[in-house]
């Protein structure tokens, strides 16, 4: 069995070990790091329920390996809240209740991150687009458009202040 | 779900990863972005004892245009053409090609070369690239080639690609001024492959008529399609409706779809035909005609 030794960065803090060639990113995170927030949902590369960010990316680590991350960083769900504090996207999703089952949703927050961080203002239309890799199959996208458009409004004021 | 076994390679040098392929011969596979290898690995429909991964390889990836070629390394991201100006600005044929593979996500790993490498008639890179007239250059084990993108799909999933080459990079000749092309695509969602789709890019004369085009068709048959009759048949002529719906009519007669989920054979072809027929269309207006 081919092992390699990875460093990788997950949400900040430095994480090492040995992992199999075959090992996916998604089951390294969960079975692993015991971070379960991100979830496999079809495990074939179309749902974006496993998506993470990977050097800032949004990318779905069902169809990335472990050992492909090695000396990058990655970010989960994990991550959003700051000492105790939800992130904008989690609050919006809250106020605007952009999730029902809650299975999609640490993926649409995930895309939905990385859509703030290069976009402060994003349209509708982008928001669509951005998050046209992740399916949802409760809520409906109406509410989680809106929960991210609540989201960047609150961003742009705090860093308006 | 879980690959079977294989042993990992993240060569630092072009040289290394192709010494490693011919090292390990039909046992091994190249993994670039990864999004239709390990989609096979995972469901097992493929099987590979040693990936060579060529991600960490420098100087494969970069879209600039130099001695009259626009060159995309064979590692460049589909993300990567989508934010890029110049291809935004003077290749909106490769734009509207990247924007509709997979979804965003998949783009954000997915690479150009791969897309052509993995030879699936479904992909969208191929009929862009016959319709660009583009040349694939390949590193081996006796150096480096070029080989021109008509030659290149030789079967399903087969390429000119000897085992042990890697597709390094994209050639495409720097299109003339009123120059224009187009990709227009059916899909059932964001994600599918193509019930069908057509690539076209002209080169209007100083009257208004094509001076050149070419034509690629997406998933019309067990190889991407160059509609090469369509071509001829507005050579020399003035884009008309009459002009545009006969190459649209001739590049469906070169389809060889088969029946599946996304529709009948007749559906396809007649798909083929209308989508031909807008992509010329739009691909004339971007040129600056009528």
């Amino acid at each position: 069995m081919a092992t390699h030794d990875v460093r990788i960065t997950v949400n900040g803090a430095p994480q090492e070990g040995a992992v199999e060639s075959r090992l996916l990113l998604v089951h390294w995170l969960r079975d692993v790091l015991r971070l379960t927030g991100t979830h496999i949902g079809c495990d074939t590369t179309h749902c974006g329920a496993c998506t993470v960010l990977l050097d800032g990316e949004p990318v779905k680590s069902c169809t990335v390996l472990a050992v492909q991350a090695d000396g990058r960083e990655v970010q989960t769900v994990e991550g959003l809240e700051q000492n105790g504090t939800l992130h904008p996207l989690q609050e919006g999703f809250q106020q605007e209740h952009g999730l029902q089952c809650g299975f999609c949703t640490p993926g649409m927050l995930m895309t939905g991150r990385a859509l703030l961080d290069r976009n402060a203002d994003p349209s509708e239309a982008d928001i669509r687009q951005a998050i046209s890799g992740n399916l949802c199959r409760c809520t409906g996208y109406v509410s989680i458009v809106k929960s991210v458009e609540y989201a960047a409004a609150k961003l742009r004021e705090g860093s308006a202040s | 779900m879980i690959p079977s076994a294989f042993d990992y390679h993240a060569p630092d040098t072009l040289d290394e990863a192709v010494a490693l392929l011919e090292r390990h011969g039909d046992e091994a596979k190249v993994l670039s972005g990864g999004q239709s290898l390990l989609p096979l690995l995972k469901l097992r429909l493929g099987d590979a004892g040693h990936l060579v991964d060529i991600g960490r390889i420098p100087g494969l990836t970069g879209i600039t245009e130099a001695d009259g070629y626009l060159r995309i390394g064979g590692a460049t991201r589909e993300a990567d053409l989508e934010r890029s100006d110049l291809i935004r600005e003077k290749y909106p044929i490769l734009l509207d090609t990247a924007a509709v593979i997979a979804d965003p996500l998949v783009r954000n790993r997915a690479t150009v070369g791969g897309n052509l490498a993995h030879g699936d008639p479904a992909n969208d890179h191929p009929a862009t690239m016959l319709a660009l007239d583009a040349e694939v250059v390949a590193r081996g084990p006796r150096g480096e080639r070029t080989i021109p993108i008509t030659r290149f799909f030789t079967g399903l999933f087969a390429t000119a690609l000897a085992p042990a080459e890697i597709l390094t990079e994209i050639r495409i000749p720097v299109p003339p001024p009123r120059s224009g092309g187009a990709y227009v695509k059916l899909e059932r969602k964001v994600g599918d492959y193509a019930t069908a789709a057509a690539a076209v890019q002209v080169t209007l004369g100083g009257q208004g008529e094509i001076a050149r085009i070419g034509i690629g068709l997406t998933n019309a048959g067990p190889t991407p399609i160059e509609a090469t009759a369509a071509e001829g048949s507005l050579r020399g002529r003035q884009p008309d409706a009459a002009a545009i719906a006969e190459a649209a009519r001739l590049a469906a007669d070169a389809t060889s779809p088969s029946a599946d989920r996304r529709g009948s054979v007749e559906y396809k072809r007649d798909m083929a035909r209308v989508l031909t027929g807008r992509a010329i269309h739009k691909a004339v207006q971007r040129a600056g005609g009528q």
